[in-house]
């Protein structure tokens, strides 16, 4: 099998407006930054980016650009809001939530992983003592009133847990170290955080490589992510962060 | 009340919970203060887990070091150690909700005196929304809550309050405070003055705390 494209733009040719996207990273690591660049140059509205933990605070650039675009429909994630009110305030992501333009939902991070690893491993739903006495355990958290929907909780062996719902994007993008041309890939260091679980969950996972091998070269006892996962492989420079979310 | 007590500085509060904290324990530290303690256990049998997928994060990174594929949960560059792992972020939460982290250390807004807090969403943002991060987890997982914070605000209001205003992150979790002026024990009975910082009295911290303190019998200065 080979699943090479040639561009990172020819990868995402296919994707919708109103599609769900799921974007790994963990503020400026592991974010799929070439395909979030080629999402900008195709104009795909309506869009709907499943996160975990602000990378699009990490790849501030990219999320000016979709904003100002007005790609982005809403954005689900634990932690997508400058620490400083102040740059909050000057923030057009943040202006944009303020008016209701884009919809934020947030949920505790580990309740994120668990979202897309239910979602990748078939099962619809999951208990979680995860937010039991914060407004997390009562609805929905979202800046839009009308979808504040409230949880099921229920008591096991006498500790309160809170239904959580399986997460299942339409496609993921994702950032890796190195990939073959099945798939099979490999992450560096703290840069795999979400990009795994992401790659399971998604019906299409389109994965941007900093370095293709062939098949065999990677060793099998080496890969994270087994190329079952991968539909699309693309290999990318490797890109460059400023560490920082302030 | 407005006021305002001298006490230490954020780095001496986290040298005062890096003396809490027991050798041969997991410790996860949070954004602000308590990522100051990990400049305080060089050299000591405690292993810190960083939720975005690391176990035994080393110091911060200078010069060379740095590599934009080695970050901490509070998006800065950090070293490795001998004996560093990297897993992904399910593993790290299963580890952080499952019961395997000895002590996790937060910051916090507000704090009352049966141990629940605040400190993911402050509603002077006016959002609803707010960034909750790993908090919640690290809350219903880790076997010991400690807080580490200025003991009020900057304008000199309570933080440790009678009834929280701001969002709560968890209930009843927080076993121990750490702050400027004092330590304290959070108890089924309530609050238990058990450290003062130096040149402080306990009526000195009383004025500015709103829930009543309970003085401990052997009360004393803090051991930095």
């Amino acid at each position: 099998m080979d699943k090479v494209i040639s561009s990172v733009d020819e990868a995402i040719a296919d994707i919708p407006d109103g599609a769900v996207i799921a974007i790994p990273g963990f503020f400026t690591c592991g974010v799929p930054r070439a395909l979030l660049q080629a999402l900008i140059r195709k104009g795909t509205k309506n869009l709907t980016l499943a996160c975990g933990c602000g990378p699009l605070l990490g790849a501030a650039e990219e999320m000016r650009a979709l904003v100002k675009n007005r790609q982005v429909k809403k954005v689900i994630d634990s932690y997508a809001l400058y620490r400083s009110a102040t740059k909050g305030m000057q923030d057009p992501f943040e202006q944009a939530v303020r008016a209701g333009e884009i919809e934020l939902e947030v949920y505790p991070m580990g309740t994120m992983a668990e979202k897309y690893r239910a979602a990748g491993a078939g099962i619809p739903a999951f208990y979680t003592p995860t937010g039991v006495g914060s407004v997390v355990e009562e609805t929905v958290v979202t800046n839009i009133e009308a979808n504040r929907a409230p949880k099921e909780t229920r008591i096991i062996n006498g500790r309160k847990y809170i239904l959580e719902y399986a997460l299942k994007p339409d496609y993921a993008f994702v950032h890796a170290l190195i990939g073959d041309r099945e798939g099979n890939l490999r992450y560096a260091k703290t840069a795999r955080n979400f990009n795994h679980v992401m790659a399971t969950a998604a019906r299409v996972t389109i994965a941007e490589v900093e370095n293709l091998v062939e098949i065999g070269e990677l060793d099998g006892d080496d890969v994270h992510t087994p190329g079952v996962y991968v539909h699309r492989v693309v290999k990318v420079e490797r890109p460059r962060f400023a560490i920082t979310i302030d | 009340m407005a006021k305002k007590l001298k006490g230490l500085s954020r780095e001496l509060i986290a040298l005062r919970v890096a003396n809490e904290l027991e050798d041969g324990t997991y410790v996860n530290l949070g954004i602000g203060i308590p990522t100051l303690i990990s400049d305080w256990i060089a050299g000591r049998d405690i292993i810190l887990q960083s939720e975005i997928g690391m176990l035994k994060t080393g110091p911060l990174a200078t010069g060379d070091e740095v590599d934009q594929d080695l970050i901490n949960a509070s998006c800065q560059a950090v070293t490795a150690l001998p004996g560093s792992c990297y897993f992904d972020i399910v593993e790290s939460f299963a580890m952080i909700r499952g019961g395997h982290i000895d002590v996790a250390v937060m910051g916090a807004l507000q704090i009352n005196d049966r141990g629940d807090y605040a400190g993911w969403s402050n509603p002077a943002r006016g959002l609803f929304v707010g960034n909750i991060g790993g908090s919640m987890d690290l809350c219903a997982g880790a076997r010991k809550l400690f807080i580490a914070m200025e003991h009020t605000t900057r304008e000199g209001e309570y933080k440790i309050v009678k009834k929280l205003t701001y969002p709560a992150t968890a209930i009843g979790k927080v076993n121990k405070l750490f702050t400027d002026l004092a330590v304290i024990d959070i108890t089924p009975q309530g609050m238990v003055l058990r450290e003062v910082a130096p040149g402080l009295t306990p009526e000195d911290v009383q004025s500015v705390t709103e829930p009543r303190l309970i003085i401990s019998p052997d009360v004393r200065e803090m051991a930095l």
